[in-house]
């Protein structure tokens, strides 16, 4: 039997090259990696191996020869008895596997639409307590270990220290030092170590200080925890939150004062929870600690102080991917999320004395995104205000924008107004901080754009 | 194998040189098998890609194989962790993953072990606990760090083999891993593969201290030098290492001396080292060869039992490549599966 020995390609895109120098010569028996000719691109000259054992037969291409194409046959190795014959694989032309053959596929590609519950209902009667986002956070950390040991939490001062901003106060007494972790300060490691701990199945809870930090670490949550799944054909999981505060605190200037909702929102793999009151926040984290996919939890220094009615419940958990309706109007509707939704219900308050009935939406989760509830609302009111604190460009609102743009853009009254933090690295000085942040009096005026009352 | 003398090594960053113990004959054989699958099954891949059919990078792991051969026979396979790079072939081979799956991962096949999905860089088995193929240069390092904490936190006696290159070694979470890893006492052995070049910069062109076993000095990590081209010396080393992380101790690093036959990747032109340095070690230093001579030497095998072995490999790695380019392309539903769940 005889190999016929063809012209390699030295990447994906060559496409031809020139034999330059034979190194064999017909009869020269030859080992499987020994150097038989060399071959040049514009790019690189390459040393072509031997592959099998045998007796060159036949040299087809001389040296010299210019513009040889991929895969044509250049040389036949003479079969060497039995251990040869059993060594060639047919060369099958390039062309086959070129021209996108879709297997058997019979249905077309397209994104899973999985259908996410509504919120429990809250049994009548049921004792609402007045809770900090803080305490709220807490006590979803201390449910979910409680009912889990492979579950823990490690970052930055979360143990001794008690938290950096207090979020897993008395964590440590409850849990010791084995599930609550200080760790060195090092965001890239221990986000790394975080993701191995969870591909052997713990479920940590990573704590970065604040998510400007995480910047840091940003290949691990993205190249390492996203996408790992997919990569592995649904083999692994990676069971992990990240989570800590994100957004403008106060007076911290540009690199610890940043939204980082719609860089996280970008990937496929990620799921982005942002929640504004207690009660989201309790349900939602720990329905984050349960989940099976890797999320990014979104908090906001500025409302850990601040108190909301929590159900008192035995295992209060929300779905991650819907968003609440926190009040209904028919006028406008304003989409926010996180400190966002501080402006938006500040605005619908005054919008109501002047008689305008505000539809506010909570979108809670960044990704996946719950816009039938927004495009319903649109449906409904003819007018969209979406509000952040992030950039401007690329940002949430515009998303929401284009996709009511494409399933609801008949039932507009107005172009939609996309209501963010000025396109500005955040200033120091108090009066430019103000300036730079989106306002309750701007989500007011444009409101009124869009209602056409200015 | 006569038992090893237990290791008095301690928290210096200075450990004992391995001592190198002969092999058996039945383990001289095994290592010689195994690491022929390996060199053949690279060897067919750098074909299959010069003929189109594998697309991408592809990095080959010839000349590296005594490396992860040696240390596989150290562990408890299947309940051990590994993990390495991007030049991960070998490591799956070794700790016997299918060989059809992965040549047809490579190929971008349905029936690739991560479905065609994944590519040469990421494939992945839980069954025997080989977590990845990685494609960022030591993204792989913490995370074994952290496959070692889960074993710790869950109280077992488990070991993470946590491999990566000369390269890698100056990324700096490889020092953040070494750290916590140091801190914590994680059983991990961090395995650096030093084959002297990082792609096309030789270890000297880039890094301040060449000595890799002792990077984890300022961290009061062991570490050894190992002459990682001698399967006997790799297996010696990874022994003690093992029963280091076992027995406790936290973490401990092996400076595997290697050397890689082939380019970076495939596109490599080969112009940061002669042709002689490469001719010298394929000539003097070959693992396989080695091993080779030693069972012929010693008049365990003869030439022509070997050559039967060689040719069970080749029809192995024939079948892997026949299954790699007939198998048909993943179905176009898959692909928006496997993102979430």
């Amino acid at each position: 039997m005889t190999i016929e020995i063809l012209m390699p390609a030295l990447s994906p895109t060559m496409e031809e090259g020139t034999l330059a120098k034979w190194l064999v010569k017909e009869g020269d028996e030859v080992q499987p990696g020994d150097v038989i000719a060399e071959i040049e691109t514009d790019k690189a000259t390459m040393e072509v191996e031997a592959v099998d054992e045998g007796a060159i037969g036949k040299i087809i291409i001389a040296e010299g020869s210019e513009n040889v194409k991929v895969n044509t046959v250049i040389a036949i190795l003479a079969g060497e008895g039995e251990d040869v014959s059993s060594t060639g694989i047919s060369p099958l032309p390039t062309e086959t596997f070129e021209s996108e053959t879709p297997g058997t596929a019979s249905l077309p590609a397209e994104p899973i639409m999985v259908e996410v519950a509504s919120d429990p209902d809250i049994p009548e009667g049921t004792e609402m307590v007045s809770t900090t986002v803080r305490d709220a956070l807490r006590d979803a950390m201390a449910e979910e270990m409680r009912r889990d040991d492979d579950v823990f939490v490690m970052g930055e001062e979360v143990a001794e220290y008690q938290g950096a901003y207090k979020v897993t106060q008395g964590l440590l007494d409850e849990f010791s030092s084995r599930r609550v972790i200080d760790t060195p300060i090092t965001e890239h490691g221990f986000a790394g170590l975080g993701v191995g701990a969870a591909f052997a199945g713990l479920k940590p809870i990573v704590e970065f200080m604040t998510f400007n930090f995480a910047m840091q670490a940003v290949d691990h949550i993205i190249n390492s925890a996203a996408k790992t799944r997919y990569m592995s054909g649904g083999q692994m999981g990676c069971p992990i939150v990240f989570r800590g505060p994100n957004g403008a605190a106060s007076r911290v200037a540009a690199q610890h004062s940043q939204c980082y909702a719609v860089w996280y929102s970008h990937i496929p793999g990620l799921k982005v929870v942002m929640p504004y009151t207690a009660a989201d926040a309790k349900g939602l984290l720990k329905a984050a600690i349960r989940d099976p996919n890797p999320v990014i939890f979104l908090e906001n220094e500025v409302i850990y102080g601040k108190s909301f009615d929590v159900p008192k419940l035995d295992d209060f958990v929300l779905p991650i991917g819907k968003a609440r309706i926190h009040k209904a109007g028919v006028d406008v509707t304003i989409v926010s999320f996180g400190i966002g939704m501080k402006y938006a219900i500040e605005a619908s308050e005054i919008l109501t004395n002047v008689g305008i009935d505000a539809e506010v939406i909570d979108l809670r989760t960044i990704r996946p995104m719950d816009l039938d509830t927004v495009i319903s609302s649109v449906q409904k009111t003819g007018r969209l205000v979406t509000v952040e604190e992030g950039f401007p460009q690329s940002s949430v609102g515009s998303y929401i924008a284009s996709e009511v743009s494409k399933r609801a853009f008949d039932y507009l009254d107005a172009p939609v107004i996309t209501l963010c933090g000025k396109d500005v690295p955040m200033p120091y000085a108090a009066n430019l901080e103000k300036l730079a942040l989106v306002t309750t009096d701007e989500v007011v005026e444009a409101v009124k754009t869009v209602t056409y009352m200015k | 194998m006569a038992a090893r003398k237990p290791s008095t090594r301690t928290a210096s960053s200075k450990a004992k040189a391995p001592t190198n113990k002969d092999f058996t004959q039945e383990q001289d054989m095994s290592a010689y098998e195994d690491m022929l699958l390996i060199r053949r099954f690279e060897e067919k891949a750098g074909q299959l890609y010069g003929m189109g059919l594998i697309g991408g990078f592809c990095h080959l792991y010839i000349g590296q194989e005594a490396v992860v051969t040696g240390m596989q026979m150290c562990i408890r396979e299947g309940e051990d962790q590994l993990l390495t790079s991007y030049r991960d072939h070998g490591h799956m081979l070794a700790c016997g993953m299918d060989p059809k799956g992965v040549m047809a991962e490579l190929t971008g096949r349905k029936g690739g072990l991560s479905k065609g999905k994944g590519g040469s860089m990421h494939m992945f088995s839980r069954e025997k606990q080989f977590f990845g193929g990685h494609g960022i240069v030591g993204a792989q390092v913490p995370i074994g760090a952290g496959l070692a904490f889960a074993n710790k936190y869950r109280g077992n006696d488990k070991v993470s083999l946590t491999y990566f290159g000369d390269g890698a070694s100056n990324q700096g979470q490889v020092y953040e891993s070494f750290n916590m890893a140091s801190l914590w006492k994680l059983p991990v052995i961090f395995i650096v593969e030093n084959n002297q070049y990082a792609m096309g910069t030789s270890v000297s062109r880039s890094s301040a201290q060449t000595d890799f076993a002792q990077r984890g000095a300022a961290f009061s990590i062991p570490g050894v030098k190992v002459d990682g081209m001698d399967v006997r010396e790799v297996y010696a080393a990874g022994q003690d290492a093992v029963e280091h992380c076992r027995s406790g101790k936290g973490p401990i690093i092996l400076e595997m001396n290697t050397y890689r036959y082939r380019g970076h990747s495939m596109s490599d032109p080969a112009k940061y080292r002669s042709k002689d340095e490469v001719q010298k070690m394929r000539s003097d230093h070959d693992p396989i060869e080695q091993v080779k001579q030693r069972i012929l030497d010693k008049g365990w095998s003869d030439e022509e039992a070997l050559k039967a072995i060689d040719k069970n490999v080749r029809e192995t790695v024939k079948q892997a490549a026949d299954f790699a380019t007939n198998d048909p392309e993943p179905d176009v539903s898959e692909l928006y599966t496997d993102i979430l769940v």
